[in-house]
């Protein structure tokens, strides 16, 4: 069925409308928020106020997602490595299908169930305990940053891992098994044939991640309470205790800025490489 | 010798082990809170077990029965939107001859670029102005922009699997149009268009971010009463409500690849 350039254009209005007045609008009116001081006119008081405040936790909301991102990237290389370059047929068939368990869990409810799991008397330290592997003396709590790392890597890889594995799987074989006959190993084939030609899909969905997991509130108000946080929990603060939407606009300024230098190091590097 | 080689299976059983534990200790974490009734420290397991806080939370008078139903209709709202707009656009995007195509691809690809959070908040003040903060219809709207994205892309894939020529044979044979999309076209589309709406609608029942700055807390939805019951210390109210919104979520898990099929997922991003 092929339309008219009118009709197709008029199709998709709604939907862009959709996204015009429930995206566009309230991002440029946060960037508006954020440069505007309480009389109204251009200034950066926003800004200096935010990191005056909030300078260290946005360091740590760096860091932990710097580090998760990374965790992230190494297990669905190896989930999906193993999944493509697997021999045991049954171990790669019970893989394929524990993996992806976390899938479709909320954020909320991963938050939770971790909530209990990490904790100093959670089922992690207990299995432990009853195994022999620790005493009940030297058991700690991992609900801090650690624990906010093991709830998104928890959370995410299985996501990214699907992406990885669906493009390491339509790969061509001929390579990787002219490659396995001249006696390279697994891991060699894995780093050096499988994991450069997947490159792309999995910054991709390593990106995505970044940019979900800095839009989630209820995993570090739920798993660590504490200061240092994350600059999500934040904005919450700044608007529910204080009504202050300049310094809020103003850290989510600060984090549209550390997605988009992640999405613009991804665009260089592949630029860079198609033009080599 | 035999034994030696026997081992082999060995690390591999120990490295599957811990996978599961990890994958499965939270979730079985969860399950054990949501059974007992006492669970003090340092006892292992809990000293109680039962249904009392079943009996509880499914009270039809329970506040968590009230946040399932606001949040089922809620969901089922923007399901309705969402299609309501992403069919068309998906139509538009696989079939037609759009002007400015790649910057329209573009628009519903930039929701996922940036943070919501932020937008979230000024979305929350705008909506304060029109009255809309607190009501079902600001909490639909928020959760149609979070669920469009992929709807828009799931069904602009369902349409371009589709194959023209069928559409063409219903052309020829006399066909309209309109009859052609309605027998041919959207039936055989049917299956990615019935995941993108699952989606949609398992993605709007587990939104806490955009239901806490727009609808708390006049709309109480069953995440955001979870995270009262857990915030409150109540784990057993918070763990039996987190696997009301699992049950959903990993039955969706486990049917995802009968919908969206490979012919489906190749088209996608294109």
């Amino acid at each position: 069925m092929n339309q008219s350039r009118g009709l197709s254009l008029l199709l998709v209005t709604p939907a862009l409308i959709v996204v015009l007045a429930l995206f566009v609008y309230p991002l440029f009116y946060s960037l508006v928020s954020a440069f505007t001081d309480r009389a109204g006119s251009f200034s950066l008081e926003n800004f200096d106020k935010a990191l005056e405040l909030y300078l260290t936790d946005t360091i740590f909301t760096v860091v932990i997602i710097g580090v998760s991102t990374a965790l992230i990237a190494l297990v669905s290389i190896a989930i999906g490595g193993y999944l493509t370059l697997g021999e045991n047929r049954r171990a790669v068939a019970m893989l394929a299908w524990l993996y992806r368990w976390p899938l479709f869990v909320p954020f909320i409810v991963a938050a939770q169930c971790m909530r209990t799991f990490l904790a100093k008397n959670g089922l992690m330290n207990n299995t432990f305990v009853s195994l022999g592997l620790m005493d009940v003396a030297s058991t700690q709590s991992f609900l801090d940053w650690r624990g906010i790392i093991v709830t998104f890597v928890w959370k995410q890889a299985p996501f990214v891992t699907l992406m990885v594995a669906g493009a390491m799987a339509s790969l061509d074989r001929s390579t990787i098994d002219a490659a396995r006959n001249l006696g390279a190993s697994r891991l060699r084939i894995l780093l050096e044939i499988v994991v450069p030609q997947v490159r792309g899909t999995l910054m991709v969905g390593l990106i995505l991640s970044f940019v979900t997991m800095m839009s989630v509130l209820s995993v570090p108000i739920m798993i660590s309470g504490g200061s240092p946080t994350m600059m999500t929990v934040d904005m919450a603060y700044r608007i529910n205790a204080h009504g202050d939407y300049g310094v809020a606009n103003a850290l989510g300024f600060i984090s549209y800025l550390l997605t988009g230098a992640a999405a613009y190091f991804y665009l260089r590097q592949s630029v860079r490489e198609r033009s080599a | 010798m035999i034994g030696a080689l026997n081992l082999g299976w060995l690390p591999r059983a120990i490295i599957l082990g811990l996978l599961a534990f990890a994958i499965f200790g939270p979730l079985a974490n969860l399950a054990l809170w949501a059974f007992a009734e006492a669970w003090f420290f340092p006892n292992k397991l809990p000293s109680q077990w039962g249904f009392r806080f079943w009996e509880v939370v499914f009270r039809p008078t329970g506040r968590a029965m009230e946040a399932l139903s606001v949040s089922i209709w809620i969901a089922l709202l923007t399901v309705a939107v969402s299609l309501a707009v992403s069919i068309p656009a998906g139509l538009a995007l696989a079939r037609g001859r759009l002007p400015w195509r790649a910057l329209i691809m573009l628009a519903f690809l930039l929701p996922q670029a940036f943070p919501s959070l932020p937008v979230y908040i000024n979305v929350a003040r705008i909506f304060y102005q029109f009255g809309l903060n607190g009501t079902v219809a600001g909490v639909v709207l928020v959760h149609t922009l979070h669920g469009l994205v992929f709807a828009v892309w799931i069904t602009t894939a369902a349409f371009a699997s589709v194959d023209k020529e069928l559409e063409q044979a219903a052309r020829n044979l006399g066909a309209s149009g309109l009859r052609t999309f309605f027998t041919v076209t959207l039936p055989l589309a049917a299956p990615g268009i019935v995941a993108s709406a699952i989606f949609v609608f398992l993605e709007s029942l587990d939104e806490f971010t955009g239901s806490y700055f727009v609808g708390a807390p006049e709309i109480q939805t069953l995440p955001l009463t979870m995270f009262l019951a857990s915030m409150g210390g109540n784990y057993q109210i918070s763990s039996i409500t987190a696997l009301i919104l699992l049950v959903p979520s990993i039955g969706f898990m486990l049917i995802v690849e009968r919908f969206l099929k490979a012919d489906v997922m190749a088209k996608m991003g294109n």
